[in-house]
């Protein structure tokens, strides 16, 4: 068992993917000399060639593009998206080719790696969170790490399934350290996973709002109320069943994304909670989510974003009911 | 092409399709729409049809760089991929890139662009201000321009240039130059935007006489050769239509199927929901 943040944790993670399959190669921009702009790569072209993590060309269809005919070469490519706002060049790629594949023939045991998400200051185009676009697309399965064992064992499961992922990284909380236990069985790709149990209300999050979950629950739980925290860690698959338990227990139901809300997760979620756990609940689902505007200016992000705030009024509304 | 080579179609190579191989009836069924292809890509050498135009010049470029990675160039047994594309297919940013990663990665990759004047109702003027073989040029391989309708030409050109990347001299840019003799599909109108002094001209240049004349006046066929060569078109047409008809309607469920290679517990519950809500109708013709 080791502490290391999340993004120590990823590189840890591909490093080992790297070492236990040599058909695994790294591509995308800056990720050589650099290690990413993020230094998740750190190292890793030193050490495995840059034959293996190669610093492609600026151009984001193309990363997409050249991997699929890698994967028909027998390839695993794992594509580093530089920012969550850069990889609708790659859309058409994805959505058309990726996802059809094996709808057509055969699967392609691609990962794309997106940083995403608020919270870092920066220009636009570099905080978004378009998660909601590749889960509504059939054929790509997509899942977020929140914390670095997750990190670290979602990473190198994506890359051992033949299935096309989207693998969306916290960003914003990829300086935040953690256990990682490297010899302990991992727990399901695609399953969710109660982060914090409790009796009085059910929050769902994932990526970088399971902190912020997270933290309304302490805070909750000084006033006390318990909030049962759940992380999805898979948005497509989404796997209900802890869920629509924990909604049975509680009857209440807060979810929070950073993407805006409309046409989101969330209301995939509510949907489907409606109609499993329709008796059970005590008030409707809500969202706290971001606003329904383009990402605004870096001065007013904060307010954009769920908080600890928005998360505890929101469970505030749901006993209010 | 040889037997290890790697083709990148468009959804018009069913002559390259043929050469490979793979049973004509299989493109069919995608038109048809039975089914979305179907044939194994890897192991017949020749990818899946790809409607979205140009995307496939990037799966050969990426294909190319496997084989670079491989050590599969300059070797006795090395490989080399073409990719087709039209000259509408030529704006696509996605052959540009092609063209980029193709050039920097010195991939053994052969661009055979068929510029046959027309993406559907758009003439050549709005795609280009230049040859198209001249744009290699710009992205540091060579282009070459080939009469589209001469067999021979474009053959040796084709022959020439996987050739050359097959031994690590990089890609090439073929235009061969021809033209679309019909219409785009049969919604499309071409006498509302082309003359009809000018398919005339076309005509007199038809590949397939030419050929034959050539092999004629060399004295390497004869009637009775073309005789069988138009006898067994005719046979393997019919044959070929009355499969295509006799295809079956695929069974509804089987459009859950193959979504992922490892399955999805969400898509096998719709199936089993679609399922049970058809059998709701047992015993009623509907």
């Amino acid at each position: 068992m080791e502490t290391v943040t999340i993004g120590k944790a990823l590189n840890l993670g591909l490093r080992r993917a790297l070492e236990d399959d040599p058909k695994v190669i790294l591509m995308g921009e800056d990720i050589g000399r650099l290690g990413g702009v993020f230094r998740i790569t750190d190292g890793l072209q030193k050490d495995f060639g840059d034959d293996r993590v190669i610093d492609t060309p600026l151009a984001e269809s193309g990363i997409v593009g050249t991997a699929v005919g890698l994967c028909l070469r027998g390839y695993r490519p794992v594509l580093e998206i530089q920012f969550d706002g850069f990889v609708y060049p790659a859309y058409d790629q994805i959505v058309s080719q990726v996802a059809k594949m094996h709808y057509r023939s055969r699967g392609l045991p691609i990962v794309i790696r997106i940083p995403f998400g608020g919270g870092i200051g920066a220009v636009e185009h570099h905080s978004e969170s378009p998660e909601a676009y590749f889960s509504h697309t059939a054929g790509l399965k997509v899942v977020v790490c929140a914390n670095p064992n997750d990190a670290y064992w979602m990473i190198q499961q994506a890359i051992a399934s033949d299935d096309p992922i989207i693998f969306f990284e916290p960003k914003r909380r990829y300086w935040e350290k953690g256990p990682v236990d490297t010899d302990a069985e991992p727990y399901p790709l695609h399953a969710a996973r109660v982060a914090r149990p409790g009796t009085d209300a059910t929050v769902v999050a994932y990526g970088p709002m399971v902190r912020t979950a997270l933290d309304a629950a302490t805070a909750a739980a000084e006033e006390g109320r318990e909030l049962e925290v759940i992380d999805l860690r898979s948005i497509s698959p989404l796997d209900m069943a802890p869920v629509y338990e924990s909604v049975r227990k509680t009857g209440r139901l807060v979810v929070v994304h950073e993407a805006p809300s409309n046409v989101g997760v969330g209301a995939e979620i509510a949907a489907r909670v409606t109609e499993q756990c329709f008796y059970s609940l005590e008030a409707p689902v809500l969202r706290v989510c971001g606003f329904n505007v383009p990402y605004p200016a870096a001065r007013v992000e904060e307010d954009f974003l769920p908080d600890l705030d928005r998360v505890l009024d929101a469970v505030d509304r749901s006993f209010g009911w | 092409m040889r037997p290890q080579d790697m083709a990148f179609p468009t959804y018009r190579e069913h002559g390259v399709l043929y050469c490979r191989g793979i049973d004509p009836i299989m493109p069919l069924g995608l038109f048809r729409g039975v089914d979305q292809g179907g044939w194994d890509p890897i192991e017949m050498k020749f990818a899946m049809y790809t409607i979205v135009i140009g995307a496939q010049t990037l799966h050969a470029t990426g294909y190319a760089m496997g084989i670079a990675m491989d050590g599969k160039v300059g070797t006795e047994d090395g490989e080399a991929v073409i990719a087709y594309f039209g000259d509408g297919a030529s704006s696509q940013g996605d052959v540009n890139e092609a063209f980029v990663w193709s050039s920097v990665f010195h991939a053994p990759v052969v661009f055979f662009c068929q510029n046959n004047q027309y993406a559907i109702s758009e003439p050549l003027e709005r795609q280009t201000r230049v040859p198209l073989y001249q744009r290699a040029h710009g992205f540091g391989f060579p282009g070459v321009r080939v009469d589209g309708n001469d067999v021979l030409a474009s053959y040796a050109v084709t022959r020439a240039a996987l050739d050359q990347a097959r031994v690590g001299q990089g890609p090439t840019l073929i235009e061969a130059y021809t033209y679309r003799m019909g219409a785009h599909t049969t919604s499309d109108d071409p006498t509302r935007y082309r003359i009809a002094s000018e398919v005339e001209a076309w005509q007199a240049k038809d590949p397939i006489l030419r050929v034959r004349r050539f092999l004629e006046q060399q004295g390497l066929a004869d009637q009775s050769f073309f005789g069988e060569v138009d006898e067994q078109a005719r046979v393997e047409a019919v044959k070929l239509r009355e499969r295509v008809l006799e295809l079956p309607d695929p069974a509804p469920v089987t459009m859950f199927d193959h979504v992922f290679p490892n399955g999805s517990p969400e898509i096998d519950e719709e199936r089993e929901q679609f399922t049970a809500y058809l059998s709701s109708f047992a015993g009623e013709v509907h």
